[in-house]
Formats: C-alpha cells, sequence, structure tokens
C-alpha cells in the first residue's frame, strides 16, 4: 500500500458476510487464489438477517466507503428463512438511504454461496471499483472520525 | 362534549370502568393536556375539542398495567395505533372501554401563530358540534378569524378516514378532511437529485436538538428500553454532535417502526423545531405499498406484518439501483 | 441614543462580521435558531422567540473537551482551545439575557467553568426589546422589563418598523457601537419612548402577567417536595427533553467520550432531567420514576436555585416549554396547580 505514494483513493468496504455460505465462500476465494481488493474488511455475522440497520450505519460514520452484505442463496439459509426478512430489511434501508440522498450504489447485498468462490471474488473487484468511481464517502460519515 | 362527560361519568358510576383517560382543560383556549380521571367530579375539567391532537393510545400501555378497566376516548386515527398495539400484545383489550370519539380535523396553534394571530385569548369554531370550517379567535387586538383548514395539523390534509377500527362505541359525527394527496410530499423527494435530496435533508435535520419528543410519543416506539438509551453506545441520543448522528437517529427511528406505524403524525405535530418527520415514515410506508403490497399498520389487529413476514417472490434489495 | 435604517442592517452585520463572529436569528428551513451569519444566511430579527433560546453562544449543546491519541505507544492528551476571538449575540430578548444571568451564577462561582468563562469575556450581548410579547409570556413575573432589556447586555436595541434604534450600555458595548459607528446617526428617544409605552400597554392584557409565585423560593423545599399534587401534574409528562433543550436557563450536561477510531474525544452535551439516564452513577440512579425526574425539573427552578442564589428563580418566564411541550405541561401549570391547592 505504501509503496504508491499518489495520492489515489482507496476505498474502505466492509462486508458482513454470514457464516454458513458468504463466509466460507470467501474462503474458498483465498484457498483457490482468486484476487480480491485488499480494502475488503470481512465481517462475520451468524446470518444475513443478523446485520441490523444500525450496522450498516454506524460502518459508514466510522469511516466505510461501501458496505455489502452477503448471505446464502434465498432458499439455502442455514436457518431456513433468515436471508428472506434481511432481503425485505436492506430493500426498505437502501431505499431510505438513497431518499436522504446517499449515492445509489454505496450499499449492495450479493447471495453467495460456499461454493461461490469466483462469484465472491468478482463481486468484491465489482464493488471496489464501484465505490471507487463513486469516490470518498462524504455523506454519512462522522466528522470526529475523519483525520 | 357535555354528551362525553355524561356518559363517562355513567360508565364510572356504573362499575364499568375505573377510570377515564381524555384531555383537561389547559390554562389557555388552545392547550389541554392528555389526563387520567379518577372520579366523576374529576370530569368537570375534561374537554375535547379541536386542540385535543395528543394521540392518547400510547398511554394506554400504561393503563393497561393498572387495576381495573380504562374509558379512553380515540379518534379515527387513534384507533389504528391502538390496534396495532393491540396486535404487539402491548395494550391489553380487555383492560380497555373504548369510545370512538368523532373528529373534524385537529388545530396547530402554530399555524394559527403564523398567519400573525397573536395574543390568543380564545378560539371559538372547534367544538365537536360546531361545523369546523371557520374559527373565530379572541385575541387581545380584537377579533379575527381564519378557515379551520388552514390551522389543521399536517397530518389531518392526509387524513385516512373518518371510520374507527376498533371501539364499543361511537359518540360524535366525524369528517374526512383529507385535501392532499398522502404520498406527494414523499414523491416531490424522489423527483430530485440526489444532491438536493442530501441538502434538503441536511437542512431540516441540522435543527433537531435531539429532544427525543418524536420518539417518545410515538405509540409504536413503544419498548421499554430504546436502543437510543444505551449507555454502551459511545455516542449519545441526546448530543447534538454533528450532522452523522440526526441521521442515524432519524432512519433508526423510523425503521424500527417501520410496517408498524400507522401514520398517525404525532412525530411531526410533537418536533419543536418542525422537522417533517413523517416523511421518513410515509416514505417505508410508500415503500412497502410498492414492493408487498398495500398495507396499512393497524387497519385490524391480526394478520401478517410486512417486516415479519416474506415471499419467496421478493424483490432484491438491488431494485433501489436499478429503478435509477 | 443612535439609529440605524432597517434597510442598513446587512451593511451593519456584514461590518460587524469583519472583525468578529456575528451570532443572530437565522431561519433554516421554516424555523428560527440563533447561527453565525453568513452572507446568504435569512436573518429573522422579527420572529419573536428564537426555537432554542440563544444560551448555546455561551453554553453550547455539545462541545469537546479534549482529545487523546496515541503516538509512539504514548498517550497524549491534547486539551481543547478557550474560546480567543471575540463575537456578538445579536438580538437576545430581556428573557435570553436574565437567563445568560442565571447561567453566570452556575459556572462563573467557584469552581469556574473555564470553557463558558471565556466564551462570556469574548461574547457581547446585544439585546433587542420585544415589540410584540405574546401569549406565552410571562418575563414580567420574574422583574424582566422585555421593552428596556438591561442587566448584563452591552447594547440594548429597539426595533420598529423603519428604523433600529440603538443604545450602548456597557464598555463593550460602547466599543463595538464606535466599531459601526460610520453606520449609526444621533437620534432622539421620542419613537423608542413610544414603542416602550406600546410594548407595556401589551404586556398589560398579557393572560400570563397576573401569575403569583408566592410560596416559591428556597424556604419552600419540605413542603413543595412533599407535595401530592406532583403524583397528578406529572402524568402526560412523556420524559422527552424538550422543555429542557428550548430553556434558557437550563444548565446539566452530561460527559461523554467518543471513539473516533484513531483516538478518544470526551466531549459533554447538554442532559435533560427528564431523561431515565440523567444522574446514572454505579449504584444506578437516585430518581427512579418520571414523577421525581419531573418534580426535579420545577424545584430545581423555582426552589434550590432560589436556596443556593439570594431567592434569584432560574426561570425567566420566556414561555418556550409553554409553547414546546408536547403535552402542554410548563412551569406555568405547576405553578397554577400550587396556588389553587393553596387555597
Amino acid at each position: 500500500m505504501s509503496i504508491n505514494q499518489n495520492e489515489e483513493f482507496t476505498p474502505k468496504i466492509v462486508a458482513f458476510c454470514c457464516n454458513w455460505c458468504s463466509y466460507a465462500g470467501a474462503d474458498l476465494a483465498g484457498s483457490s487464489r482468486l484476487a480480491y481488493p485488499a480494502d475488503v474488511k470481512i465481517i462475520r455475522v451468524p446470518c444475513s438477517c443478523r446485520v441490523n440497520p444500525m450496522f450498516i450505519l454506524r460502518a459508514f460514520e466510522k469511516g466505510a466507503d461501501g458496505v455489502i452484505l452477503c448471505g446464502c442463496h434465498p432458499g439455502d439459509c442455514h436457518y431456513s428463512t433468515g436471508n428472506y426478512y434481511a432481503r425485505r430489511r436492506m430493500t426498505l434501508l437502501f431505499s431510505m438511504l438513497d431518499f436522504i440522498g446517499v449515492e445509489n450504489g454505496r450499499t449492495r447485498v450479493e447471495w453467495v454461496s460456499a461454493a461461490e468462490g469466483v462469484k465472491f471474488s468478482t463481486t468484491m473487484n465489482e464493488f471496489v471499483e464501484k465505490i471507487r468511481s463513486l469516490g470518498k464517502n462524504v455523506r454519512l460519515g462522522d466528522l470526529r472520525c475523519k483525520n | 362534549m357535555q354528551e362525553l362527560i355524561n356518559r363517562a361519568k355513567e360508565l364510572l358510576n356504573d362499575g364499568t370502568v375505573v377510570r377515564v383517560l381524555g384531555w383537561k382543560a389547559g390554562d389557555m383556549p388552545y392547550n389541554p393536556e392528555p389526563a387520567f380521571f379518577n372520579s366523576p367530579e374529576a370530569l368537570d375539567e375534561f374537554v375535547y375539542n379541536g386542540f385535543c391532537g395528543a394521540n392518547l393510545s400510547k398511554y394506554m400501555i400504561e393503563a393497561s398495567t393498572l387495576e381495573g378497566k380504562t374509558l379512553v376516548f380515540l379518534k379515527p386515527c387513534d384507533t389504528y395505533s391502538f390496534n396495532q398495539l393491540l396486535y404487539e400484545h402491548r395494550v391489553d383489550r380487555d383492560k380497555a372501554y373504548i369510545i370512538g370519539v368523532g373528529c373534524k380535523g385537529k388545530l396547530d396553534i402554530e399555524m394559527i401563530k403564523a398567519q400573525g394571530i397573536k395574543g390568543i385569548r380564545g378560539v371559538k369554531g372547534a367544538e365537536l358540534t360546531d361545523d369546523c370550517e371557520t374559527l373565530t379567535i379572541d385575541t387581545i387586538y380584537g377579533e379575527k378569524t381564519c378557515s379551520f383548514s388552514s390551522a389543521m395539523l399536517g397530518r389531518c390534509h392526509v387524513c385516512k378516514g373518518k371510520e374507527h377500527k376498533i371501539y364499543d362505541e361511537i359518540i360524535g359525527e366525524s369528517k374526512d378532511t383529507q385535501d392532499q394527496e398522502r404520498f406527494a410530499g414523499v414523491e416531490f423527494i424522489e423527483s430530485m437529485t440526489p444532491e438536493e435530496k442530501f441538502e434538503f435533508f441536511q437542512k431540516e435535520l441540522s435543527k433537531c436538538i435531539r429532544c427525543n419528543a418524536c420518539r417518545n410519543v410515538c405509540p409504536a416506539c413503544s419498548c421499554r428500553k430504546c436502543v437510543f438509551d444505551s449507555n454502551k453506545f459511545d455516542s449519545t441520543q441526546k448530543a447534538n454532535v454533528d450532522s452523522f448522528e440526526e441521521k442515524m437517529f432519524h432512519i433508526i427511528r423510523a425503521f424500527h417502526v417501520a410496517g408498524r406505524c400507522t401514520d398517525c403524525g404525532e412525530c411531526s405535530r410533537v418536533c419543536p423545531q418542525g422537522i417533517p418527520l413523517h416523511l421518513f415514515n410515509r416514505k417505508f410506508i410508500k415503500d412497502i405499498n410498492e414492493f408487498y403490497g398495500d398495507f396499512t399498520a393497524g387497519e385490524t389487529a391480526d394478520g401478517d406484518r410486512p417486516l415479519t413476514s416474506f415471499t419467496f417472490e421478493d424483490v432484491e434489495p438491488s431494485i433501489v439501483t436499478e429503478r435509477g | 441614543m443612535y439609529k440605524i435604517a432597517k434597510e442598513n442592517l446587512s451593511a451593519l452585520f456584514r461590518e460587524i462580521s469583519k472583525t468578529q463572529e456575528l451570532y443572530l436569528p437565522i431561519k433554516t428551513a421554516g424555523k428560527v435558531n440563533f447561527g453565525a451569519w453568513t452572507e446568504d444566511c435569512e436573518v429573522d430579527i422579527d420572529t419573536l422567540k428564537s426555537v432554542k433560546s440563544p444560551k448555546d453562544a455561551f453554553f453550547p449543546q455539545s462541545e469537546n473537551l479534549y482529545t487523546c491519541t496515541t503516538e509512539d505507544k504514548k498517550i497524549k492528551i491534547t486539551p481543547e482551545e478557550l474560546k480567543s476571538q471575540d463575537f456578538v449575540v445579536f438580538g437576545m430578548k430581556g428573557c435570553d439575557v436574565q437567563g445568560v444571568e442565571v447561567l453566570d451564577k452556575v459556572f462563573l462561582s467557584n469552581p469556574v467553568d473555564s470553557f463558558y468563562q471565556a466564551r462570556r469575556n469574548h461574547g457581547t450581548i446585544v439585546a433587542m426589546a420585544c415589540s410584540e410579547p405574546e401569549d406565552s409570556c410571562f418575563c414580567k413575573v420574574f422583574g424582566i422589563d422585555c421593552a428596556n432589556p438591561q442587566g448584563i447586555a452591552d447594547v440594548a436595541v429597539w426595533n420598529t418598523p423603519d428604523y433600529l434604534y440603538w443604545n450602548a450600555l456597557t464598555p463593550k458595548g460602547e466599543k463595538l457601537t464606535a466599531a459601526v459607528s460610520e453606520l449609526l446617526t444621533e437620534s432622539d428617544e421620542t419613537a423608542v419612548n413610544s414603542l416602550k409605552d406600546d410594548i407595556h400597554n401589551i404586556v398589560e392584557k398579557l393572560p400570563y402577567m397576573d401569575l403569583s409565585l408566592d410560596g416559591w423560593g428556597g424556604d419552600a423545599l419540605d413542603e413543595k417536595f412533599n407535595s401530592p399534587i406532583w403524583e397528578e401534574l406529572y402524568k402526560p409528562c412523556l420524559a422527552c427533553g424538550t422543555c429542557t433543550f428550548v430553556c434558557p436557563t437550563c444548565q446539566c450536561y452530561d460527559i461523554r467520550d467518543y471513539d473516533t477510531g484513531h483516538g478518544v474525544q470526551r466531549y459533554r452535551c447538554w442532559d435533560s432531567c427528564m431523561y431515565s439516564d440523567f444522574t446514572m452513577m454505579a449504584h444506578g440512579n437516585n430518581r427512579t420514576s418520571q414523577m421525581q425526574r419531573y418534580r426535579q425539573r420545577f424545584m430545581h427552578k423555582l426552589v434550590y436555585y432560589p436556596a443556593n442564589n439570594d431567592g434569584m428563580f432560574s426561570c425567566v418566564g420566556c414561555g418556550r416549554c409553554v409553547d414546546k411541550c408536547p403535552s402542554s405541561l410548563n412551569i406555568v401549570k405547576v405553578i397554577k396547580a400550587f396556588s389553587k391547592e393553596g387555597k
């Protein structure tokens, strides 16, 4: 990171990954030596529906530029229905963020199974690219957390 | 009004109820307060007029923990809140005797003052028996008039209807006061660019003084302890620190009542800074209607609620980006 | 006495803000609050009351006290700098000015609050007479003449339809007057005197002017504290903090730490005795019911404060709580309930 001294924007991404599918998917991506940017920080959660809207806002508060939630494919939830609830909640939350003027695309939900290491890596690459094009998150951060 | 008092006295005297939840006359013509009356004599101070905007369903949470039955006066829109609380087991139907009280729209004293009417000593034309078209206001500068509808609370302009959704009996006539499109405000903001949206909310929310009145008055906010009152946070519910905390609070406040909010409009009524807080709630309602089918919280006390149910075919969150 | 034509007011504000910060009533999204003057802000000096009192010019709702960071595995503590630039608060009303006097007695007595003291030393108060007091006003009950701002005000101004009249009251006020003297012209007091008469006439007619404070004060502690009336009065209270946050004299605050991710900021913010976590201690809370919290607010204003400050009440009759309480509760209703009971 420190080799490149020019002030290129490196986005901070928080990825909430469900323990049963997506975290294993990330693991597979790693063991298959598929590359995805080091800017993605993974937080393991028991289920995608464990993620409450406050987690997402807190991540932005503390300086994240993008937040992505990964869970099992609908129908495959380890707890049978958790991701269906997560889907509704995230739809409403993202719509609200759009409503108050946060750039579209700073948040994303992707269903990634334990076998989809490739999908995990391409999703992360895409998402980081997207956030890089949107630039720094200035609308949802706490000023005190800025350096 | 006398009819309400007489009926309340009857019910107290025959032992049907042990207390009455209503409104007590204030020291000004426009500031009645919610009150419990424990005896027929106390009811002499009972009042019901256009300024009784407070939604008494919230107080029924406390009344449900008390011994004996409470007579409560609910306006048509308050009954939605009661139903929703009933669904959530936060009020006890057996401990409530509900008189659905007529409503012809409720007034906002600030709307009257905004018309330059000051030094108010008396207001006529806001009783349940009046036709509620014109207000005659006695001020220290002489008599003034204004139209009833120009002084109404914002929520009454998008009235949900004059029907009581739950009651034991109904007293008084109601009027549907809707004269504006319910989602017009939300649509107006949706049509803005992200920059304009952000600026709009930045301006509105910069006024927030973190008094928590919107939360505390909300009949849907019935948690015994609010997540924002937790001292485990490194931020606090009362600090007006910078623009983030206020946004966080208002998004989460609205989210926690999404699918349960009956759009009673109390949050906007009580906001000392006049922030249109109902816009957050109404945005969720509009989205729920669009994504999961029309739903009005509190219309019934049973059935599924949108955020505690799902279908296999639900839209993906990416719809937000795709619809542009 | 001087005067300035109303159309020259923006020139006056511009002139003042050249050398110091200027806080004055600004309308944002329909509501008037005190804020820093900028070229494109909407100044509103005609609205009688700002929603929030201007006390936050001296005692901000939130302020940082110090910041902790780590450097070479050592903790570095950087205290916040005290206010060092002069500023002007323009358009405070008589009640707001007396509100600052109430705060002075708390923050400037030992141990002195250095943050507050620095702001008081650098602030110049330009107080404005209330041209048209409203029904919720009762400042006269606390001995305030809203037609004639005095006390700790540095300059008094009167707002008439065409002119703003200007009168310096203290050396600080003289200094400000000298700084803007090019914009002011000499004037006699005729217009101001007639405005004062008009104001006094309105005040006489207002509904709360006959409010009696008999029985309140430092000696009334036991009798008032143990009164059964509180049990009735507090019932509609929603436990929000509106009354305390719009009040010009409420002075309680909380101190908290904020984790910035690369350090800790210790800040203080207004607290409200209506909140359940008010005065929370390791052992818990000494006020366990909303009745006790509700009683605390009024006992503080009308009994505890006068007991410690030579009988001065810590209510100034601005009427903001009367206007803003979601349940229409307020200090006037409390005072009336007690005097009714006394009869």
